[in-house]
């Protein structure tokens, strides 16, 4: 076997803020770019040096375990120097905290910011006060763009490819970022998306999106190839939005049953932390069908393939 | 106010425009004595008192000086949004001559005291006419009515709770049958608190896309038809603070058909702009109600060419660094709008969406006649309110020009087409643009 030459790519951005404004090109050298780095990760030795020198700050307004530590990883994996910031929301004014900790943080003159915010549009609030790259972990209901970058990764790695693919992605879409950006990158590859969820938790507008949207699972599911689950936070579960947990999983959960709506090869993803028992039925997160594992796997190359993309841009002087 | 000992003033050369009598012709007027002197096709040199300041307007614009049915001001208790002086200076350079301020000060406008305080602050520091509308309920609480009588004795035009709505209709519906013995306007922000939620813009794709929490355009409909219903058995006088859809338009219409006792505004905010301007999350496009359709507001542009909304006001709202450069969601709803109101309502008279008249109207006479205040004319012996316009003259609008303490303008750096250049009130020139 032939190895490819080093990807060149080079991201023509300074932040990534979000999937929308990607070309379908960048995508997929994204997504090429991180094939190296799967490779790499199965290694013993695993550093690359093309981040030495470079500060790297995880700045999470909002708790978050796995996307922190897979940037992390990622991060340190290149080489940078990495630093954790979690600043919690409820000691501190949320507002002036942002724009107060932007400025502040910017004189420290770090080369990439991580954040992660509840607040759609906070992530681009704080780059326009930065003069660093930023790339954006999640805003509020808005994007997660590295998400989205690490389901394509996964899709195509298993599928050998992401056009034409039927997607049908299930849950809460109405608090999802996830949803946003996987709806924007999966539509820009050429791959035909649904929505299922009970109205409640559906946006307004949602079809002009570019979604099918279906109101039962039999439907949603017929002919997916790849059936991508969303948490559905245990606030929402209690009458708010679905009347319980019980009636959300009896009619949204997913389970072997419903699984079997689908096509026979069709995937399973979710983008963690799962609610065993109520998005989805252990035996299927835990199946021969399940990409639930491989996806964080994922998520530490396309995060390396990010940062890579974005140093390859930052100026050297 | 400061009494109007200075000179007289005469305008020649002008295009008069006076909606309260459907009147336009080129002509002169006579300012005097703090009052419109002559008004007419030519004024006879034997009619000019000596020593009268003769100003050319070159065939420029010449109208009531507008009257803004909405804005709020920090004073008293916020002064460092607002104060009314630096509202009135705001208000001298956008050629209103009459800003009615809102109630929700700190403390809330409920009492005759503070009406008196509003008045008298107003007096001492404002180069405009300040009038007040007072609490519809105590504290804002919409629970327990305010003094209408004493309150309208003290000097309040009219009465709201602001850009706060009465929940509870048993309420709403005693506070205009009470009204109704004293006359009084009872005017009132229709959101549905509940519906609005966690809203911060309007329902629908693009606030899907921001993964920002819509606000259904039901939730004013809802409150405006349910506002009706009460006008019907209370026949009480009522007038809608801020109508921002369609679906409201045809509830409006049924009403005004009945014969009710209603009448409606529109910002001009939701007459020129849409939830689009929004763009990637722009805080100073954040506005209560939110921002609408664009067919929303050409619904909205129609039904004031056709005299269903009576009033255009500027709505507005000084919000400072603090509470606007905030992720979208948390920021403050509100524009500053008293500078711009004419000119950006001028960008519908270019586009030849109204007439200059109607656009006048609305901002003139319509308010006066509600709001029962003696301007808004042209016609002699009212007072000396006036406006020279250059309706044609481009211009930019520059945040630092800005006389507005906060300078949250979603005309940020927009450029627009006329504007005042001379305002008189009370018979003295208190701004001229040059």
């Amino acid at each position: 076997m032939n190895t490819p030459s080093p990807s060149p790519f080079v991201l023509g951005r300074r932040h990534l803020l979000g999937i929308d404004g990607l070309s379908p090109g960048e995508i997929v050298a994204l997504l090429d770019l991180a094939e190296e780095f799967v490779a790499l990760n199965r290694q013993v030795e695993k550093k690359r040096t093309s981040l030495r020198g470079r500060t790297q700050i995880n700045l999470f307004f909002e708790a978050s375990t796995r996307t922190q530590s897979s940037f992390e990883l990622a991060g340190k994996r290149l080489g940078a120097d990495v630093m954790n910031m979690s600043v919690s929301t409820s000691s501190l004014k949320k507002g002036e905290t942002l724009i107060d900790t932007a400025i502040t943080l910017n004189a420290m003159r770090p080369d990439i910011l991580i954040v992660r915010h509840q607040s759609s549009g906070a992530v681009e609030l704080l780059s326009q006060k930065v003069d660093c790259s930023v790339v954006n972990a999640g805003d509020g209901a808005h994007e997660h763009p590295t998400q989205a970058l690490l389901d394509a990764l996964t899709i195509r790695r298993n599928k050998g490819r992401i056009d034409g693919l039927v997607v049908t992605i299930c849950g809460d879409i109405l608090h999802s970022r996830v949803a946003r950006s996987n709806i924007i990158l999966l539509n820009a590859m050429g791959a035909r998306v649904r929505v299922v969820a009970p109205s409640t938790l559906l946006p307004a507008g949602i079809e002009r999106m570019g979604v099918e949207v279906a109101r039962d699972m039999r439907d949603g599911l017929e002919g997916a190839d790849i059936v991508m689950m969303l948490r559905l936070q245990r606030e929402r579960m209690n009458g708010s939005f679905v009347p319980s947990v019980q009636e959300y999983f009896h009619y949204y959960g997913l389970d072997q049953k419903k699984l079997a709506y689908a096509k026979p090869d069709a995937l399973v993803m979710h983008p963690g932390p799962m609610n065993r028992g109520v998005e989805i039925d252990s035996g299927v997160a835990d199946g021969a069908q399940s990409l639930i594992r491989e996806q964080v796997e994922m998520g530490v190359a396309v995060r390396m393939a990010v940062l890579e993309a974005l140093a390859r841009n930052l100026p050297n002087a | 106010m400061p009494q109007s000992e200075h000179r007289p003033i005469l305008l020649t050369d002008a295009r008069i425009v006076d909606p309260s009598r459907d009147l336009e012709f080129v002509g002169d007027l006579l300012v005097a004595d703090g009052m419109i002197k002559d008004c007419a096709p030519g004024i006879r040199a034997a009619g000019i008192p000596d020593g009268a300041e003769r100003v050319d307007c070159q065939g420029r614009v010449v109208a009531p000086g507008l009257i803004d049915m909405r804005a709020f001001i920090g004073e008293p208790g916020a002064e460092y949004r607002e104060t009314l002086a630096s509202a009135s200076q705001a208000a001298a350079a956008g050629g209103v001559t009459t800003v009615i301020c809102q109630p929700d000060t700190n403390p809330v406008i409920d009492d005759p005291a503070i009406v008196d305080f509003i008045m008298r602050r107003a007096r001492d520091t404002a180069i405009v006419h300040v009038h007040p509308m007072a609490a519809l309920t105590k504290g804002l609480q919409g629970k327990e009515m305010t003094e209408f009588g004493l309150l309208r004795a003290a000097g309040a035009v009219a009465f709201t709770d602001g850009a706060r709505s009465i929940a509870n209709a048993q309420v709403m519906r005693r506070v205009l049958t009470y009204a109704r013995d004293f006359d009084a306007l009872v005017v009132h922000h229709t959101e549905d608190q509940d519906l609005v939620g966690e809203g911060v813009m309007n329902e629908g794709e693009y606030a899907a896309r921001l993964g920002l929490s819509g606000i259904p355009g039901a939730a004013e409909t809802i409150m405006l038809e349910r506002d009706l219903r009460l006008v019907e058995l209370a026949r009480g006088r009522y007038h809608a603070a801020s109508i921002t859809t369609a679906d409201s338009l045809a509830v409006l219409r049924r009403a005004k058909e009945a014969g009710l006792p209603v009448s409606a505004s529109a910002s001009v905010n939701h007459l020129t702009l849409n939830e689009i301007d929004v763009g990637p999350y722009r805080t100073f496009f954040k506005v209560a109600p939110p921002l609408r359709a664009e067919s929303d507001r050409v619904a909205l542009v129609d039904a004031l060419a056709e005299g269903l909304i009576d009033v255009v006001m500027s709505d507005h709202n000084p919000q400072d660094v603090e509470t606007k450069r905030l992720p979208f969601a948390e920021a403050a709803a509100g524009a500053i709008g008293l500078e711009s109101m004419l000119a950006a309502g001028l960008r519908l008279v270019h586009d030849e969406r109204l007439s200059l008249m109607t656009l006048l109207r609305a901002m003139t006479s319509r308010p006066a006649a509600l709001l029962g205040l003696p301007g808004g004319t042209l016609r002699p012996g009212a007072p000396a309110d006036v406006i020279v316009i250059d309706p044609d003259l481009p211009w930019i609008v520059d945040p630092a020009e800005l006389k507005s303490k906060c300078k949250n303008t979603p005309f940020d750096e927009a450029r627009l087409l006329g504007r005042v250049v001379r305002t008189i009130v009370a018979g003295r020139t208190v701004y001229e643009y040059v």
